[in-house]
């Protein structure tokens, strides 16, 4: 599939419309989705945009909106009005949208054309998209195994070619793993670029929206058109918040060798190794560093997602929308429902995080967890001092097979290199680093590099030279 | 209390009433099957989770913060148009009776 840049180049040209466009998305979600259950609903009406998009162009060509007649994907836990938002869970099952997530918002203004919404780990909880109450996505790329998650229906939808760029949600991790799993560039803002309000709760101090898509550029193009302070959350952020970090010509890379030890499998190693060869060769310094408790970042995690998450998803009540189940009692319908509406995964988080916030145990871990993201945060503003970027793969391993990662902490370990990155508030980007043999087919792995707070034009500066000029 | 739990080394355990304690305390009715899935589940995430303490020993004393901390104001004023969203929330809701929410009585009253 064309990127971005290169549709709406065609678009002004004449080259091709919005209509033809729209037309064979369409057709490849006809095709495909029946496999690969990447979209959860299908926008038909986009056909009636794309009408008035080709038209658009016609008649004012550049002079357009910057996406304008650009097929997206939406991860369907964020709010598009007049539509189904359901979090892929039966809680949301028949839930609309009352109206729209800024960022929604902000494509429209920017002419792009919602074509459905993709499937989930509900509630993005969730490292496979096997989390879904209606039913897992399958990797394009191999359809044994996994797209990964949660953002997994927004990989797959564009790893088989149905749109340019999908809009995913990234609380540890939930971008840039399936972007690696599906060969896709993938982007974790600094925590605060883009506003959550529209977006489902999961972890309210971790949650950032960002895109997949197939190159840098695109990935840069719809940062900054989603991007920006939001009256709505008063946890984004300005210019000026951070300060600002400048581009250079050549940078210097930080590697954590001894994180690298735990759980990479050998021949992902090997990628990675090959790919910091690559910037060295490129000019690029690259260093050793160490980064003890970034490494122990899982656990820190582990402690402050779920007392999050029990403290979001308190509003599922089977009483202002959702799923309800006749009860005795106003207590008997809050049980009921929750129990109906709730899959496995969701209901261990909020019984861990209600666990981790009750009394006696506050101390022990919710407040331990929150001084180490302190503590973690100032390891991290002293490595930045002496190197532009950390480098590490964006998961241990390639995409697994469906049911391969049954225990929980298993699943879990997926994310050692992802989450701190939103423990921390970094920005991270993730594009493929290479290929590795499983089964007689090569499946994709992703390298990750982690800038400073607000290093977002840093991160593309650098993405852009290394994987869009390849 | 949690700190005799991790001299003991027994701060992951979690026994099946400590598992109905929380399910009451977070309003969801768990299957028997759950309760005993949960009770292995959340003692080896328990246990995992506790290595927290590598990073932060018991004795530091710091007061955690999150991210950038900044105010944010607006004006105390009405932003929304009168009845600009009242008929769609109103048609999410499980119950209704003309422009109100109903809800199951909460005060058990004894005559």
């Amino acid at each position: 599939m064309d990127t971005v840049k290169d549709l709406r180049k065609k678009f002004i040209a004449g080259e091709t419309t919005p209509l033809e466009v729209i037309t064979s998305a369409l057709k490849i979600i006809k095709e495909k989705n029946g496999e690969i259950n990447a979209f959860l609903h299908v926008y038909e009406e986009a056909l009636k945009e794309a009408e008035e998009a080709t038209k658009m162009y016609q008649e004012k060509g550049v002079d357009t909106p910057a996406l304008l007649g650009i097929p997206v994907a939406l991860k369907n836990n964020i709010l598009l009005k007049g539509k189904k938002a359901t979090g892929a869970s039966k809680i949301l099952e028949n839930y609309t949208a009352v109206y729209d997530a800024t960022i929604v918002k902000r494509l429209k203004e920017a002419g792009a054309i919602f074509i459905g919404a993709t499937n989930m780990d509900e509630f993005a909880m969730g490292g496979s998209t096997e989390n879904s109450a209606f039913g897992p996505t399958k990797n394009p790329v191999d359809t044994s195994r996994v797209p990964g998650g949660s953002s997994g229906g927004s990989a797959a939808a564009v790893a088989m070619g149905a749109v340019p760029v999908a809009i995913g949600t990234d609380t540890g991790g939930s971008i840039r793993q399936p972007a690696s799993y599906c060969g896709l560039v993938g982007y974790k803002p600094t925590y605060g670029a883009v506003s959550r309000y529209g977006l489902m709760a999961m972890g309210s101090s971790l949650d950032q929206a960002g895109p997949l898509t197939n190159s840098v550029a695109d990935a840069e193009l719809v940062h900054q058109i989603i991007s920006g302070q939001d009256e709505m959350d008063a946890t984004t952020i300005s210019a000026t918040t951070y300060p600002k970090i400048p581009l250079k010509e050549k940078y210097t890379f930080g590697v954590p060798k001894r994180f690298l030890s735990e759980g990479v499998e050998p021949d992902v190693l090997e990628a990675f190794e090959k790919h910091v060869a690559e910037l060295k060769s490129a000019g690029h310094e690259v260093i050793d560093i160490e980064l003890p408790l970034f490494e122990k970042g899982l656990a820190a995690y582990y402690i402050v997602m779920p007392a999050e998450v029990s403290s979001n998803l308190a509003r599922y009540d089977g009483i202002r929308y959702g799923l309800s189940v006749e009860g005795e009692s106003l207590l008997d319908v809050y049980e009921k429902s929750r129990a109906e509406g709730f899959g496995q995964e969701v209901k261990r988080r909020i019984l861990l995080g209600t666990h981790v916030l009750s009394s006696g145990y506050y101390d022990a871990y919710y407040g331990k967890a929150e001084i180490a993201r302190k503590k973690m945060r100032e390891e991290l503003a002293e490595t930045f001092k002496k190197v532009d970027f950390i480098l590490t793969p964006t998961a241990p391993t390639p995409a697994f097979k469906l049911g391969e990662k049954a225990e929980p902490l298993s699943m879990y370990r997926q994310d050692i290199f992802t989450v701190p990155v939103n423990l921390t508030g970094v920005p991270a980007l993730t594009f493929p680093m290479g290929t590795v043999e499983r089964d007689g087919i090569r499946l994709p792995v992703g390298v990750q590099y982690i800038g400073p707070h607000g290093g977002d034009a840093r991160l593309f500066d650098i993405g852009k030279s290394v994987y869009d000029k390849r | 209390m949690w700190q005799d739990k991790v001299q003991s080394g027994m701060l992951g355990l979690m026994k099946k009433e400590d598992i109905e304690q929380l399910a009451t305390l977070a309003r969801i009715r768990l299957t028997e099957q759950e309760k005993a899935n949960f009770e292995g589940d959340l003692s080896s995430i328990m246990e995992y989770v506790s290595t927290v303490s590598d990073i932060v020993s018991d004795d530091v004393k710091t007061n955690p913060e999150i991210g950038v901390v900044h105010n944010v104001f607006r004006q105390d004023e009405v932003t929304n148009a009168p009845d600009q969203y009242t008929r769609d929330v109103l048609a999410e809701m499980p119950a209704t009776d003309g422009r109100y929410m109903k809800v199951k009585k909460i005060l058990q009253i004894e005559d």
